[in-house]
């Protein structure tokens, strides 16, 4: 009998269920995979190489970011990746490359590393990135290309391979020699907006419009959002909350002026919303905690969502909203906190 | 979840589901454990003050016999849990840390496991009053692991005015089995247990919570049961904590009781079945608490089983009794959720001790995890059966606001059923912080 036995001291629970934070963040990149192999299929080699460099620069700049901080590498856990991909499938298919760069270093910089890395930051580094690009290159990320061009996999749009610190030559020409059917250039948004045309339902649920490189097929996004609830790794409320918000706002405005304002089925289905709402709303980091303060922040982008659309003068308003609500988050967190077992009360006691 | 939960009764919300390794010991019949060489009994193994030797070292003993009596009415008396000498009375290590005040006994070779010292009497004659004083002087302490004195459970406040019993046979906890053999085996002194605890506090009525994952005992119990009787028998969802008293009391009767309160609040007291069990055994012979039921378990236990455990004995004793295995690398008092693991080998059993869990390194490996920062998955937020926020609480605990932690979010609710710690993804220590927060807070205030 052993009675040398080796024993170790630990507090309880002595039990621990296995998903790790790495875990959870594999498994949202796993569920954006498929979304942007259906960037790449719609827009070719153009986007292969700005998620590419999206990825690559966030990587790059989260390890040299943990190195100047003096901290352990941080890179190993994932969530570095679902910023860089999240950020490409944001910006439209033939961003600049260098711009994309400069978009994933400020994800990092100024969206993550800036706060303390994750778990820390404020609001989701992938948005961070965009609308800094969105300030800094306004003419380049509205600038869009048609899906489902024939040389999408020989050739690259011009504009992606625009020199450094160049501005990219415009491609309205390139794309009328390139394009041999009907397919337009300009977003759904920007048609309904500037010309009411509404594209159809059909068309912006597989994806078979114009758009940022990942935003155009809710079919897909809806598929990994699927998988991420059923798994548990996000929290449904927030893509139904979103979406949710999003169509109730919008339904007043559409059952006044159907020509003028667009129906709610329309509003869920373009632009990035469903992106949005299902990948970056729900970014653990930045949205409050309880279920009630999920539901608020929720509800609080998609109607934000729509107001920036229908009254601002942009023709999408996902970025800022999803923004925005990552701002109040803390202050959501404030006024909903859990109603404690027991308690007559609900929130802080003060 | 939630709205399933609140559809769905027999059950609280929240909780979570660990793997509950029960298979291990549940079809394993009670054995008795033959007497440790040297018996160490604590003076002070409840809450509240510690009892008072009555003997000397030097003196005799017979197993049975108070050997130490109870120093107020927050304390409970102590009986020789074997026929010996004792050897002495002086400070020894015990599972919850500091030493403490122990007699104790060399037990003599061969000594006999039946209990010679006792003092018949009938029960069904006795007052209420005469019940309380008869469970204190047996020592009774609440055998599920609170070690609260049982007879001050059995006077509630007078403003509160009880009208239910609830019978926790729910045993949450994984690998534990004790209290499912002991419904199993010890079923008519579970009743008897029961009736007499009715009668002491009044009531007319008594609800036995058991998890639906021991139908067999539910079934047992019923058919012992009469139908529409007082007594009734209930299959609750298989969940942890559903044993803690305030979620059985919410699952069984849908009332939650008050934070800072306890159950006689909505009118409810609440007994682990071992308990019952031993006072319907004990108290018509006059016997003490000698004795109590422990699972042995885990994978790093070559024989696990379920074995009548004299009150005292060195865990080390158990151990060898039972066999480790090579990898075995932590013993845990208790069950592994919310039991303490031990640093020696030699702290004692006591009432209150449950089990004896033995994890291998490959079992649960939290040594390799490193601790990341909170991502705000909300998991605890779902997990926590208080309702508290875990995750804002560890943060402010990472910041050192014990005091806003509990004047703004409820620490003082959590009863650190480690329902957070169990489901952080990022192996953030939650329960332990927690801990500490109200250790601080309690130094602060004293």
């Amino acid at each position: 009998m052993d009675t040398r036995l080796k024993i170790e001291l630990r507090t309880s629970p002595h039990l621990k269920q296995t998903v790790t934070v790495e875990q959870i963040m594999r498994n949202v990149v796993y569920a954006l995979l498929p979304v942007c192999a259906f960037a790449v299929y719609a827009f070719g080699i153009s986007v292969l190489a700005l998620l590419t460099v999206t990825t690559l620069t966030c990587v790059l700049g989260e390890a040299l970011f943990c190195r100047l901080s003096g901290k352990p590498s941080t890179v190993n856990d994932w969530s570095i990746v679902i910023t860089g991909l999240l950020l490409g499938l944001t910006l439209p298919p033939g961003f600049p490359l260098w711009m994309a760069a400069v978009a994933g270093f400020v994800a990092v910089g100024l969206g993550k590393a800036l706060f303390g890395g994750l778990g820390y930051n404020v609001m989701n580094p992938a948005l961070v990135g965009r609308a800094f690009v969105q300030a800094a290159f306004p003419v380049a990320i509205t600038t869009w290309t048609p899906a489902f061009l024939e040389g999408r996999f020989t050739e690259f749009i011009p504009s992606t391979l625009t020199f450094p610190f160049m501005q990219p030559p415009p491609v309205d020409e390139w794309i009328a020699q390139a394009q041999v059917d009907a397919f337009s250039g300009a977003t759904p948004l920007a048609l309904q907006k500037f010309e009411q045309i509404i594209t159809p339902a059909g068309e912006l649920f597989t994806g078979m419009t114009a758009g940022s490189a990942g935003e155009t097929s809710a079919l897909i996004i809806l598929a990994g959002g699927l998988y991420l609830a059923a798994r548990r790794m996000m929290d449904w409320r927030i893509p139904v909350g979103v979406l949710l918000g999003a169509a109730l706002t919008s339904l007043p405005f559409w059952l006044m002026d159907s020509v003028r304002y667009p129906d709610p089925l329309f509003v869920l289905l373009s632009g990035g919303l469903m992106l949005g709402a299902v990948f970056m709303a729900s970014d653990m980091v930045a949205s409050p905690v309880t279920p009630q303060g999920v539901w608020l922040y929720s509800l609080f982008i998609g109607a934000l969502t729509v107001i920036i659309r229908l009254f601002g003068g942009l023709t999408e308003g996902v970025m800022y909203a999803i923004l925005l609500g990552n701002a109040i988050s803390p202050l959501i967190a404030t006024v909903t906190q859990p109603r404690v077992f027991g308690a007559r009360d609900r929130g802080p006691r003060t | 979840m939630g709205i399933l939960n609140l559809l769905r009764r027999n059950t609280f919300e929240h909780g979570i589901h660990p793997q509950e390794h029960k298979e291990l010991t549940c079809r394993l019949p009670i054995r008795r454990l033959p007497f440790a060489p040297r018996l160490i009994v604590p003076l002070s193994q409840h809450t509240g003050a510690p009892a008072v030797a009555l003997v000397r070292p030097g003196q005799e003993v017979v197993r049975g016999e108070p050997i130490a009596s109870a120093s107020g009415f927050m304390s409970v008396p102590m009986h020789a849990p074997a026929t010996g000498v004792v050897e002495s009375i002086q400070l020894m290590p015990t599972a919850r840390g500091p030493k403490t005040e122990s007699i104790v006994i060399r037990v003599y070779g061969g000594s006999s496991q039946e209990v010679l010292y006792d003092a018949p009497r009938r029960v069904e004659e006795m007052t209420a009053d005469e019940i309380i004083q008869a469970v204190q002087d047996s020592g009774m302490v609440g055998l599920g692991g609170a070690a609260f004195p049982t007879h001050v459970k059995m006077k509630p406040p007078p403003e509160h005015s009880v009208d239910t019993l609830v019978v926790n046979g729910c045993e949450c906890e994984p690998y534990l089995t004790c209290d499912h053999r002991l419904m199993l085996e010890q079923t008519d002194e579970l009743l008897a247990g029961i009736r007499i605890v009715m009668r002491a506090l009044g009531v007319g009525r008594a609800m036995i919570g058991v998890e639906d994952n021991k139908m067999d005992a539910v079934e047992a119990i019923a058919g012992r049961l009469e139908a529409n009787g007082p007594i009734s028998v209930h299959a609750v969802q298989t969940k942890y904590p559903q044993g803690a008293e305030k979620m059985l009391i919410d699952s069984l009767l849908g009332r939650r009781v008050p934070t800072g309160s306890f159950p006689s609040a909505v009118g409810v007291s609440v007994f682990n079945v071992s308990t019952l069990a031993q006072i319907g055994a004990l108290l018509p012979k006059g016997h003490g608490v000698i004795e109590r039921v422990v699972t042995v378990s885990g994978a790093g236990v070559r024989n696990p089983g379920n074995y009548l455990v004299p009150v005292g004995t060195p865990v080390r004793y158990l151990l060898e009794f039972a066999g480790s295995t090579p990898r075995s690398n932590e013993l845990i008092l208790g069950g592994p959720m919310m039991g303490m693991s031990v640093a020696s080998l030699d702290v004692p059993v006591t009432k209150a001790v449950s089990g004896m869990v033995v994890l291998e390194t490959s079992d649960a490996d939290l040594g390799e995890r490193k601790v990341q920062p909170c991502i705000r998955c909300a998991y605890c937020v779902e997990a926590c059966p208080m309702h508290l926020n875990p995750s804002t609480l560890g943060l402010l605990a990472a910041k050192r606001e014990y005091e806003k932690m509990a004047n703004e979010f409820h620490l003082n609710d959590c009863f650190e059923c480690g329902c957070c710690s169990y489901v952080c993804p990022a192996n953030i220590p939650l329960v332990q912080y927690f801990r500490i927060a109200k250790a601080i807070n309690r130094e602060k205030a004293a």
